[in-house]
C-alpha cells in the first residue's frame, strides 16, 4: 500500500496543504480542516464505492449521512426515562407495527410475484398505513414532545460511547438501502440518479419533523466526545507538564514569575483546542486508512473483478452468470453504509445535531464532485478528492477576498460595488466548485488520479 | 347554504392554491421535459436557470421602478420580463456552447450530461448569490388582491371567505398564453414538428434534412422562456429566494417525470397532478366535513392525511410509486 504512488500522492497532498495551513494561517484551523477534510475523504470512498466501483449513481447522499447523524443521537444521548414511561408503549406499538406492514409488504412480494394486481396490493397497504400510523402513534407523540420541550421533548438514546454509534449509523444506513435499492435500483441511470435525490429528500423530511425522535429543527446539542474535553485537560498536571515541556524554551525566556504563569496559562488553553483536535485527527486517520485498506483489497479481489465487469458490460455480465442485481444491491448497501459511517463521524466531530443543516448542494454534490474530480473507481483518487475539493471549499473565501481586494483597490471604502462583493464572498466556493467540475470533466474526465487498469 | 360553504371552503384552499402552484410546476417541467426529449439529459441546473431568470427581472424592475415606470394594476415585472428573457436565453446559449456541444459532439453517456449539468448548477447557483444574495426579495407590486375574503362574505352572505390574490389570475393566464402558443407550436409549425421528428428518431430526422443546429438551439430559446416566466410567476406569488428555486427543482423533476419524461403535455398534467395532491393530501378537512355531515358525525379529529412538514415528501412519494407502476410515466414518455 504504501508504495504505491497514488498513496504517496495523496498523503503528501494532504500533509503539505495541512502544514501550510499551519503555517499561514493557525494549528487549530490546519487540525480542524484536516479532520473535516479525512471525514470528506470517508464520504467519498463511500461513493467511489458504488459509483466507481460499481457504476451506481447515488444522489443520495445527504440522507444517509443524516441517518448517520441520527444514530449517534440513538446511541450517545441518555434517555429521557419520563419520555419513555408516558409514550414508550405507543412508540413501540407503532414501532411494531410499521415492521409488520414492511413484513406484509415483502411477503405480498415474495407469495404473490405472479399476481397481476401485486402491486396494487402493496401501494394499498402503504395507503392505508399512513393515516392508521398516525392515530396509533399520534397520541404518545404528543405526550413525549410536550415533556420539557425546551430542553429535551423527545425519547433520548441509549447513553453508550458515541464510538458505537458509527457502526450503528452504518448499520442503519445498510438498511435503509437495503429497502431503498430495492425499489429504485432496477431504474435506468439518469431516472436513479433523480429518484435518489427524492428519497434523500424524504428521510431528511422525516428527520426534521419527528420530534419525538431527533427533536427535529429544535436541534441536539452538547453529544459526547470519544476524545478529552477542554477543560478537563486545562486541569489535569501531565498535560500542563505537556506544554511547559514543549514551550520550555520560551517560558525560560520570561524571567517574572507572574508573567510566566499567565503565558503559561495561555498557552495551555490554546494547545488544549489544538490537543482535542489531534486526538479526532488520530481516530479519523486511523479509520480512512481502514477502509482504504479494505476497499483497496475489495477492488483488486475477484469480487472487485466482477464489480468492474459489471459495470463495464452489465449484459456480459449476466451472460456468465453473475446476479447483477444482487451485486448492485449489495454494493449499493455498502457504499451507503460507509456513508452513514462518515455521517456519524461528522456529527461526533460538530458535537450538535442540526437537521435543517442538511442540503443536497453541501452534502450530496459537494461529495459527487470529491469523487469526480479525484478519480472515479480509484480509492485514492476519491480521498485525494476529499481533501482537495474541502481545502479550495474552505480556503476560496479568503482566496476571492483577496482577488476582490486586488479588483477594487481603486475604489474607494465606501463603494457599493466593493461592499456588495465583500458580502458576497462565501459563494465564490459554489463558483470554484463548479468550474472546478467542468475543467476536469473537460480536461481530465477520470480524475486527478485516475483508475488503474490491472492486466494479469 | 352548508352545501355552498363546504364548496367556497374548498376553493379557497385547496382548488385556488392547486392551479396556481399547479401552473407554476407546470411551466418548469415543460421546460425539463423538453430539454430530456431534444437534449436526452436531465438538467439539473434547470432550477438555478429559474433562479438566474427571475433575478434578472428583479433587478429589471427595480431600475424600472427608480425611473417611476410602473404596469398600472399589473406587477412591473411583467414588463422586466422580454429583458429576463433575452439574459436567459444568452445564458443558456452560451453554456450550451461552451459546455453542452463538447459532449453532444462526443457523444458522451446520459451521466457525463448530468454531471457537467451539476457544475453549471454549482455556477448559476453562485452567479446568483453573488449578483443578488441569499436572501427573501419581494419584488410584487400593483394591486394585490382581486377579490379579498371579507369582500367576499359580504357580497354573498356566506360564511367561508373566497380570496383571489391577483398573482394567482396572472399566473393562471400566463400559463394558458405560454402553454396554448407552445403546443401550437410543436404541434402545428413546421419547426415544431421537426422538433418532435428529432426527439423521437434523430437519425431518420437527420436523414430527411432536419438541422440539428437549429432544433437545438431552438430548444434552449424556449426552454430559457418557460424558466424565466415559471420563476418569476413563482416569485411574484410566493418571493424570490435562490434556495427555494434549488428545491423547487425536485418537485419538478417529479412532475416531469409523472408525466412521463420527455412528453411536454405529460408534464403539464404531470405539474397540476403533483400541486393537487401535495395541497389535498396535507388540508385538513375536519370545517369541510363539518359542513357536509350532520351534527351527530362531525369528526372529532383534524382529518388529515399526512401533516403539512411532509408537503415536499409527498411529491417524492407520488414519484417512487409511478416509478414502481409505470417507470415511463403516467402518459407514456418518450415523445415530444
Amino acid at each position: 500500500m504504501i508504495k504505491n504512488i497514488d498513496f504517496r500522492i495523496c498523503f503528501s497532498v494532504m500533509t503539505i496543504l495541512t502544514v501550510l495551513v499551519g503555517l499561514f494561517q493557525s494549528w487549530g484551523i490546519a487540525l480542524s480542516m484536516l479532520n473535516l477534510c479525512l471525514i470528506s475523504a470517508v464520504m467519498a470512498m463511500g461513493v467511489n464505492i458504488q459509483w466507481g466501483f460499481a457504476g451506481l449513481i447515488n444522489f443520495g447522499v445527504m440522507g444517509f449521512l443524516a441517518i448517520g447523524g441520527l444514530a449517534t443521537i440513538l446511541v450517545s444521548v441518555p434517555p429521557v426515562h419520563e419520555a419513555w414511561s408516558v409514550g414508550g408503549i405507543g412508540i413501540l406499538i407503532s414501532g411494531l407495527f410499521l415492521a409488520a406492514v414492511v413484513i406484509s409488504v415483502f411477503i405480498i412480494n415474495k407469495k404473490l410475484s405472479k399476481h397481476k394486481y401485486k402491486n396494487y396490493f402493496v401501494f394499498l397497504i402503504i395507503i392505508l398505513s399512513i393515516p392508521l400510523l398516525k392515530f396509533i402513534a399520534g397520541p404518545s407523540i404528543n405526550k413525549i414532545e410536550s415533556i420539557n420541550a425546551a430542553t429535551s421533548g423527545f425519547l433520548g438514546g441509549a447513553n453508550l460511547p458515541i464510538i458505537f454509534s458509527w457502526f450503528v449509523g452504518a448499520i442503519l444506513s445498510a438498511l435503509v438501502a437495503f429497502v431503498v435499492g430495492k425499489v429504485c435500483l432496477g431504474l435506468r441511470s439518469d431516472y436513479l440518479a433523480i429518484s435518489t435525490l427524492l428519497v434523500s429528500g424524504i428521510i431528511i423530511t422525516i428527520v426534521k419533523h419527528e420530534e419525538w425522535l431527533s427533536r427535529g429543527v429544535k436541534n441536539v446539542i452538547g453529544l459526547k466526545r470519544p476524545v478529552p474535553y477542554e477543560v478537563n485537560l486545562q486541569e489535569s498536571e501531565w498535560f500542563i507538564n505537556l506544554v511547559q515541556f514543549f514551550n520550555s524554551s520560551k517560558l525560560s525566556n520570561v524571567l517574572d514569575p507572574e508573567v510566566k504563569i499567565s503565558l503559561l496559562n495561555q498557552l495551555v488553553i490554546s494547545s488544549s483546542g489544538v490537543f482535542v483536535k489531534l486526538c479526532f485527527s488520530l481516530i479519523f486517520l486511523v479509520v480512512v486508512f481502514v477502509i482504504l485498506y479494505f476497499s483497496e483489497k475489495a477492488l483488486n479481489s475477484p469480487w472487485g473483478r466482477m464489480m468492474r465487469a459489471i459495470r463495464d458490460n452489465e449484459e456480459a455480465a449476466r451472460a456468465m452468470g453473475k446476479n447483477v442485481v444482487k451485486q448492485h444491491l449489495f454494493i449499493f448497501m455498502l457504499g451507503s453504509a460507509i456513508i452513514g459511517f462518515a455521517g456519524a463521524m461528522l456529527v461526533t466531530y460538530d458535537g450538535l445535531f442540526t437537521p435543517s443543516s442538511y442540503q443536497p448542494l453541501r452534502y450530496t454534490f459537494l461529495i459527487w464532485v470529491m469523487v469526480l474530480l479525484g478519480g472515479t473507481g480509484n480509492n485514492y483518487g476519491a480521498v485525494l478528492g476529499g481533501f482537495v475539493v474541502w481545502f479550495i471549499w474552505i480556503q476560496s473565501a479568503p482566496f476571492a477576498m483577496v482577488v476582490i481586494n486586488l479588483f477594487t483597490g481603486h475604489l474607494d471604502e465606501t463603494s457599493y460595488i466593493k461592499d456588495h462583493l465583500q458580502n458576497s464572498v462565501p459563494y465564490f466556493r459554489y463558483l470554484m466548485m463548479g468550474l472546478g467540475l467542468l475543467l476536469v470533466m473537460r480536461y481530465r474526465p477520470k480524475g486527478l488520479l485516475p483508475e488503474k487498469v490491472i492486466k494479469n | 347554504m352548508d352545501f355552498l360553504n363546504s364548496i367556497i371552503l374548498l376553493t379557497n384552499f385547496i382548488i385556488v392554491p392547486g392551479i396556481t402552484y399547479g401552473s407554476q410546476l407546470a411551466l418548469g417541467a415543460i421546460g425539463v421535459t423538453l430539454i430530456y426529449g431534444v437534449l436526452r439529459f436531465a438538467n439539473f441546473a434547470y432550477g438555478d436557470l429559474m433562479a438566474f431568470g427571475t433575478m434578472v427581472v428583479i433587478l429589471m424592475t427595480w431600475y424600472l421602478q427608480s425611473k417611476g415606470i410602473s404596469f398600472g394594476l399589473l406587477p412591473t415585472a411583467l414588463l422586466a420580463l422580454p429583458i429576463g428573457i433575452l439574459l436567459t436565453i444568452a445564458v443558456s446559449l452560451f453554456f450550451d456552447k461552451t459546455v453542452f456541444e463538447y459532449y453532444r459532439n462526443k457523444k458522451s453517456n446520459p451521466v457525463t450530461f448530468i454531471v457537467v449539468s451539476l457544475g453549471i448548477m454549482f455556477v448559476l447557483n453562485a452567479v446568483v448569490r453573488i449578483i443578488i444574495g441569499p436572501n427573501d426579495i419581494n419584488f410584487m407590486d400593483g394591486h394585490k388582491f382581486i377579490m379579498k375574503a371579507r369582500e367576499f362574505k359580504q357580497l354573498t352572505g356566506l360564511n367561508e371567505g373566497l380570496a383571489i390574490k391577483s398573482t394567482q389570475v396572472i399566473t393562471l393566464v400566463t400559463t394558458i398564453i405560454t402553454c396554448s402558443i407552445l403546443f401550437y407550436f410543436l404541434n402545428k409549425t413546421k419547426t415544431g414538428k421537426s422538433m418532435r421528428a428529432y426527439s423521437n428518431n434523430e437519425d431518420l430526422a437527420l436523414l430527411s434534412g432536419i438541422d440539428p443546429k437549429k432544433i437545438v438551439l431552438i430548444t434552449w430559446v424556449i426552454v430559457s422562456i418557460l424558466a424565466t416566466v415559471a420563476g418569476t410567476l413563482y416569485g411574484l406569488d410566493k418571493s424570490f429566494k435562490p434556495f427555494t428555486y434549488f428545491n423547487n427543482l425536485l418537485p419538478i423533476f417529479a412532475a416531469t417525470i409523472v408525466g412521463g419524461i420527455g412528453n411536454p403535455l405529460g408534464a403539464f398534467y404531470g405539474g397540476f397532478l403533483i400541486a393537487f395532491s401535495e395541497i389535498g393530501l396535507t388540508y385538513a378537512y375536519k370545517k369541510f366535513f363539518k359542513y357536509i355531515m350532520p351534527e351527530s358525525l362531525e369528526p372529532s379529529t383534524l382529518i388529515q392525511f399526512i401533516s403539512t412538514d411532509y408537503k415536499f415528501a409527498i411529491s417524492f412519494a407520488i414519484l417512487i410509486v409511478v416509478l414502481i407502476f409505470r417507470p415511463n410515466g403516467i402518459f407514456k414518455g418518450k415523445v415530444i
